[in-house]
């Protein structure tokens, strides 16, 4: 399948990609990892007249430790955090990155492309809410920091004007008694997630102090499960609150019918995910190492 | 619509040839390899970047090359299906799939032979879980992957002792 033809230019930096954006119009887009728009393109789905290529563009490509805080350069690879040894700090990252699609779309994918094109099914932007992660967005006015929370607007929207783009994304590490989890539900690798659910949880005495509780793929944007996190912030993480959490994020999820099940099957998706992620968000909290993976149908 | 657009110069290396080339920006990679240079090998099975049948290593990484331009491959390295065999033997994992009946009609298999390299070069000594990971983005309709788990085990213990 052929896509629109288009003009193809290469960024050699960020700066350049903004200048190019700026001067060429609605027209362009921005090819990051094209593990989106390529498809999109190929089904005439998405026709822009300009491509303007970041991959030739060197040191954008980063995962940058320093203590208080984890910068992700935006064409980091999902196989590049999936591989990481500081990403693995915070292991909701992991459970992510190694659980996006299959290894071929995680070795172009990229992490600044998936959360500047906030599809629904996306599975970086419940994790990166539940992280409370930030944004750094350049545009030809300058840079500036956004909360992921405002960052991210409506399906396939986000804050982002036109012409500017995703430098970083800043995320904050975590306490040291808080531990996440991210996982999804989906048919097999390569398609959209029915459901998916991140959890991060900060235990203080043995009681959560802090929860984190998003829900992926059940609406237009990430789902905030609010009563969920009430049903554990200052309990005892134990059976009988994972119990009522998981129950309040399957009651605040209304997600629509389709392909991948209806509403009902779905929301018994949210409370098994929810269930799964907090228990072993939980026990990574205490210190445990716990293996999370995707699930398949 | 765009006027044409102009065409792309390129120069790419695909198993170990150096080719300089033209392209239109909109020529995906498994199009060049196929089209352009003749090297069929690479399938195209979905062209919806789910079936992995078009898996080529872009510069070490395994990607879907139908989901891919080939201007995207310009300074870059391509290993196709055509480069695993030398001098008239057969790779490694060509043989262990041979003889473990890792294929049926063999449309998968210059994809799956490629996704099993890019697992076999980061993990020697992989499980059977990581086998099933590994090529999680390929599909097979005959064998019902059991022989494929097979043959990239054997195509392992052959490769480790190398």
């Amino acid at each position: 399948m052929y896509p629109r033809s288009f003009h193809y230019h290469r960024a050699g930096s960020l700066e350049e990609a903004v200048s190019l954006l700026s001067s060429l119009g609605p027209e362009a887009r921005l090819l990051a990892g094209g593990q989106s728009l390529i498809p999109l393109m190929k089904l005439r789905l998405a026709a822009p007249q300009h491509l303007v290529d970041l991959n030739f563009a060197p040191g954008l490509s980063y995962i940058d430790f320093a203590g208080s805080q984890l910068r992700l350069g935006a064409m980091t690879r999902h196989s590049e955090l999936e591989a990481s040894a500081d990403a693995r700090r915070i292991p909701i990252l992991r459970d992510c990155a190694a659980g996006i699609a299959d290894v071929q779309v995680r070795n172009r994918g990229t992490i600044g492309g998936s959360l500047a094109e906030a599809d629904p099914t996306g599975d970086w932007a419940p994790v990166m809410l539940a992280l409370g992660a930030e944004v750094v967005c350049l545009g030809h006015q300058g840079q500036r920091l956004l909360p992921f929370a405002s960052f991210i607007q409506d399906a396939f929207t986000t804050a982002l004007a036109p012409g500017e783009l995703v430098r970083e994304v800043i995320v904050k590490t975590p306490a040291a008694k808080s531990g996440g989890a991210y996982l999804a539900f989906k048919a097999c690798a390569p398609v959209y997630a029915a459901a998916s659910a991140a959890a991060q949880l900060t235990l203080e005495d043995g009681v959560c102090s802090a929860a984190g509780i998003f829900l992926g793929a059940v609406a237009l944007t990430p789902v905030h499960a609010v009563e969920a996190e009430g049903a554990l912030v200052g309990k005892a993480v134990n059976e009988k609150s994972i119990a009522a959490a998981a129950e309040a994020a399957a009651a605040a999820s209304d997600p629509p019918a389709d392909l991948r099940g209806s509403k009902d099957y779905k929301r018994s998706l949210v409370r098994a995910l929810v269930a799964r992620a907090v228990e072993a968000a939980h026990r990574r909290a205490r210190g445990e190492a716990v293996e999370v993976s995707h699930l398949y149908a | 619509m765009p006027e044409a657009a102009a065409l792309v110069p390129i120069r790419v290396t695909v198993n170990g040839k150096a080719h300089s080339l033209s392209v239109e920006p909109r020529t995906l990679l498994v199009e060049m390899l196929r089209e352009t240079l003749n090297l069929t090998g690479t399938h195209i099975g979905c062209d919806t970047s789910f079936c992995g049948a078009c898996t080529v290593m872009l510069n070490g990484a395994s990607v879907k090359s139908c989901t891919v331009f080939a201007v995207q491959a310009d300074q870059g390295e391509v290993l196709t299906v055509e480069g695993l065999a030398s001098n008239g033997e057969l790779h490694p994992i060509q043989q262990a799939f041979v003889e473990h009946h890792g294929l049926q009609c063999g449309y998968c298999t210059p994809g799956m032979l490629l996704s099993t390299l890019q697992l076999l070069e980061k993990n020697a000594h992989p499980e059977e879980k990581d086998v099933r990971k590994a090529i999680a983005g390929n599909c097979c309709r005959c064998t019902g992957y059991q022989n494929i788990f097979k043959a990239v085990q054997v195509a392992a213990e052959r490769m480790g002792k190398t």
